[in-house]
């Protein structure tokens, strides 16, 4: 009699458990999916020249300086960095900048036009904007920005004001007015509101953004390779060199590009669905 | 009182910028495409349709576009599932599936160069089964179907993240209520997954999908990285216009073709996906 009663139920908990293994089992096979090939490049990056060449390869790294070594000291290669940090670092302030006061605005205020604007912002999510890198080439040469780190900041920067924009709305969004009138009230001009009250709490957000700004800008190859020549990004570099640069150097060239993305990501990790999320909208 | 003036004052610099930066040179190429020396001219369209290159650019374009997008709206509907019945691990599960959105695609190609090239790891990995006797040229430039292999799998890698974190998203913000209801009437996953996830989901599938393929149509890094000259598609053709081939009036009637393409595929989904207001949630 118990037997009869309890089978039902010992049933669905026994397929409750399948279902849960077989859930773990395949987070578990995506994770590996995404982390091995990461893996592989670090093992290349982490061994010397030879071993890089040679074959077959060791699944594990022997910790030989050599390709990393010979990366950093191949000529050109620490100016890219350097380059490439530039250009990123202008693009998150360029981009934060102009899109922080745009995502307050749009957060706080009804006015005509702010449909417009939010079209204007949409829109460019529609346009594989690198290429837009081409007319601007002719446009940079007669202004003078032609292969300087700015020139290029401000391309990057219309890949990035987008997210800053919509960043900065939705996180506005999600502090009370009430706590800036409360300012008002007690005697707060409207700036003063915003830098005491408001700003503290929308200071992470904004931070991620940024990060979020200065990757974009890290990563980009098409914008980087067409605008600059002398004052070439890590990215432009590595893509210009792709024929005559040996294995080794494509591989700690990789890691370099791939490891600050890595902590770019984890920084930004609580972000990464306010960011996404209210793109859907 | 200068309340009515502070939000545009606040959306000047983003709106300037994006005219500047975004409108302006959308028309410069638009306009640099259909002219030559001044004069109004088609010529730079059939220059590009025909030259030899051209058919086989489009057909691996939209081949590969094809061919990596469906498969990784299903990875993502998985990883997104996963993610969002997992109880354990969650953050951790979400953080490893996100990685890939903060990889540069030229890093992308760089990793997976690592597995497919001569001496690499997938070599290695076959030669020590026994499956071949000597390593494999997969990416000389007689293998053109192994080339394609590697660069949809790279593709997919590097790329699935960003529909997986639209998806999540949208996940999240389909209430409770409905799986438990569905799950009193008996309703198996499966089919809470196609009646419940899927039809409320379409908001967030149709901006997945459009991010995805106008993203796909840019695809330049990864096939530099791996195929170079070998797998020819339409951004390395542009950049070929412009650097090798030194013809900027050729290279902009490639990007305005990228644009088009862009452009229409976006209005398809939109219309196929659309999502009427009422039934927003």
């Amino acid at each position: 009699m118990n037997a009869i009663t309890e089978s039902p139920v010992a049933a669905t908990a026994d397929a409750r458990k399948a279902g849960d293994l077989l859930l773990v089992a395949t987070a578990l096979l995506l994770c590996v999916w995404v982390l091995l090939p990461i893996y592989l490049l670090i093992v290349n990056a982490l061994s010397s020249p030879d071993q890089v060449t040679a074959f077959p390869k060791r699944f594990f790294p022997s910790f030989d300086l050599g390709s990393l070594s010979f990366f950093i000291n191949f000529a050109g290669v620490a100016r890219a960095l350097w380059n490439s940090v530039l250009v990123a670092t202008l693009t998150m302030i360029l981009a934060i900048g102009f899109g922080a006061p745009a995502g307050y605005a749009l957060s706080r205020f009804d006015f005509p036009g702010k449909g417009a604007f939010r079209f204007l912002v949409l829109m460019t999510r529609a346009f594989p904007l690198p290429l837009l890198a081409l007319p601007l080439a002719v446009m940079f040469i007669r202004t003078g920005l032609d292969d300087t780190a700015i020139g290029l900041a401000l391309v990057h920067t219309t890949l990035a004001l987008p997210f800053a924009v919509l960043i900065a709305f939705s996180l506005f969004s999600g502090i009370p007015v009430e706590l800036e009138e409360a300012a008002w009230t007690l005697g707060c001009t409207r700036w003063q509101a915003f830098r005491k009250v408001i700003l503290p709490l929308a200071l992470p957000g904004i931070a991620a953004s940024a990060v979020f700004a200065f990757t974009i800008s890290w990563n980009e190859v098409f914008a980087a390779a067409v605008l600059t020549i002398e004052n070439r990004t890590l990215t432009a570099f590595l893509l210009q060199s792709l024929g005559e640069s040996p294995l080794y150097l494509k591989f700690a060239g990789g890691a370099a590009l791939v490891v600050p993305a890595l902590i770019f990501i984890f920084a930004v990790r609580k972000y990464l669905f306010a960011m996404w999320g209210i793109a859907n909208r | 009182m200068h309340g009515k003036a502070l939000p545009y004052l606040l959306l000047m610099p983003a709106t300037l910028f994006l005219c500047i930066f975004f409108l302006y040179p959308f028309a410069l190429v638009a306009f640099e495409a259909v002219s030559r020396d001044g004069a109004f001219t088609l010529d730079n369209f059939r220059t590009m349709a025909g030259s030899w290159k051209f058919p086989v650019t489009v057909r691996n374009t939209l081949l590969l576009a094809a061919i990596v997008v469906p498969i990784q709206l299903v990875m993502a509907l998985l990883m997104a599932s996963v993610v969002s019945r997992l109880e354990t691990g969650r953050s951790a599960a979400l953080y490893v599936f996100a990685i890939p959105l903060g990889i540069s695609d030229l890093a992308a190609g760089m990793i997976w160069l690592a597995i497919f090239d001569q001496s690499g790891f997938l070599n290695t990995l076959l030669s020590s089964l026994g499956v071949v006797d000597r390593p494999v040229m997969f990416l000389g430039y007689q293998s053109k179907l192994t080339i394609f292999i590697a660069v949809a799998l790279a593709e997919i890698w590097r790329a699935t993240a960003i529909m997986m974190v639209i998806l999540v998203a949208g996940m999240g913000l389909i209430p409770k209520e409905y799986y438990e209801a569905a799950e009193v009437f008996g309703a198996s996953p499966w089919q809470r997954f196609r009646r419940i996830t899927l039809p409320l989901l379409r908001p967030s599938l149709q901006t997945a999908i459009i991010l995805r393929v106008i993203l796909a149509f840019e695809v330049f890094a990864v096939v530099a990285a791996l195929g170079g000259t070998n797998l020819p598609v339409l951004m390395g053709e542009t950049y070929n216009w412009q650097f090798t081939l030194q013809d900027r009036n050729v290279a902009a009637a490639s990007a305005l073709l990228i644009l088009a393409i862009s452009i229409g595929f976006t209005l398809f989904f939109l219309r196929v996906l659309r999502v009427p207001k009422e039934a927003r949630i």
